[in-house]
């Protein structure tokens, strides 16, 4: 990799904490929570045009056991929410969550009785994607604002 | 050329339907109307479940394309609620519409549970949105909402944005 001329002794000195979030960042495991079009958006992003896994977070999950990245990609119903937070629950700290699209947000165009209106009421939102739907370039933003949050990690975080 | 939602003979095929419920339930029918080229009747709601099996098993009529209903809530009508009962024929590629007045003071209508097997799951959507009750329907859960819901939200005095039950649930902080 070229670092024995940089590093003569082969050995680096790191913090722990700086290790890790290396790792965590760079290897975001995503639990999709598409519920909506943004969701094809959100598969546009994964698949071979806009390519994720160049962002280390194309490993996604449909378990939340095994995921660190909850995005959520459509409008959440009444009913659909109970739902959402029992995955939330699920996942496993430490976890970050992706709020994207308007409807996720904020409610959107849907202003009725059935539709939550922003699921940051209910659940805690790491990042907001703003359209409707987003564009991927906006959820590659997103990934990477994600990226630059989980640097911010400390050890204690979750103690 | 074949118009959508049935073949050019459909509106003889309306007229035949309406003849047979005349001459065969005379006491039912309450109106026949027409719009936009397609004719339906208005029967009366103790007598919608016979009217409906006799133009099944002897008029051709055999498939339930929809069932729902209508909130006319401060016009002015009969009475508040009406069911629409959507029919179509397999054979003749024909749509058939059958109303039926449900007053506000008794939302019930008998259940077409027994007569086909699309109904039970329409009707629990038709009790959910607007709260008529089926009389024989012994599965009448919500089926749109949650469980726990409480109302019935296509009614036009129902709020548009709710009572408050989209804002009712925990909390989770990070």
């Amino acid at each position: 990799m070229g670092l024995e001329n940089w590093s003569p002794e082969g050995a680096l000195t790191t913090r722990v904490e700086e290790l890790l979030n290396w790792g965590r960042a760079n290897s975001l495991w995503p639990m999709p929570f598409g519920v909506a079009c943004c969701a094809i958006e959100m598969m546009g992003t994964l698949s071979s045009r806009y390519d994720l896994s160049r962002f280390g977070a194309e490993a996604i999950r449909f378990s939340p056991r095994q995921s660190d990245l909850m995005i959520v990609s459509g409008r959440i119903s009444l009913k659909m929410l109970p739902v959402l937070q029992k995955i939330w629950e699920q996942m496993p700290e430490p976890k970050w969550c992706i709020s994207m699209g308007a409807c996720a947000s904020c409610g959107g165009i849907f202003d009725t009785y059935a539709m939550i209106q922003g699921i940051d009421r209910f659940v805690p939102v790491d990042v907001y994607i703003p359209g409707c739907p987003p564009r991927p370039e906006s959820l590659i933003d997103a990934v990477i604002k994600i990226q630059e949050l989980v640097k911010l990690e400390r050890l204690d975080s979750h103690a | 050329m074949i118009p959508h939602g049935g073949t050019e003979g459909s509106v003889d095929q309306e007229t035949a339907a309406i003849d047979f419920i005349q001459a065969r339930f005379p006491t039912a029918v309450l109106a026949v109307a027409e719009s936009s080229g397609q004719k339906w009747i208005e029967v009366a709601r103790d007598q919608i479940v016979p009217v409906l099996t006799a133009l099944r098993d002897e008029q051709g009529w055999d498939m339930l394309m929809d069932l729902t209903a209508v909130d006319y809530l401060g016009m002015e009508t009969p009475e508040r609620f009406q069911m629409v009962y959507q029919l179509y024929s397999l054979a003749r590629n024909s749509y058939f519409r059958v109303k039926c007045w449900v007053p506000e003071s008794d939302p019930t209508v008998d259940t077409l549970t027994h007569v086909w097997k699309a109904a039970p799951w329409a009707e629990r959507e038709v009790w959910d949105m607007y709260g008529i009750r089926f009389n024989g329907n012994n599965d009448l859960r919500r089926i749109l909402t949650p469980f726990s819901y409480e109302g019935h939200p296509l009614r036009k005095d129902y709020p548009l944005q709710g009572r408050g039950e989209r804002n009712q649930f925990p909390r989770y902080e990070k």
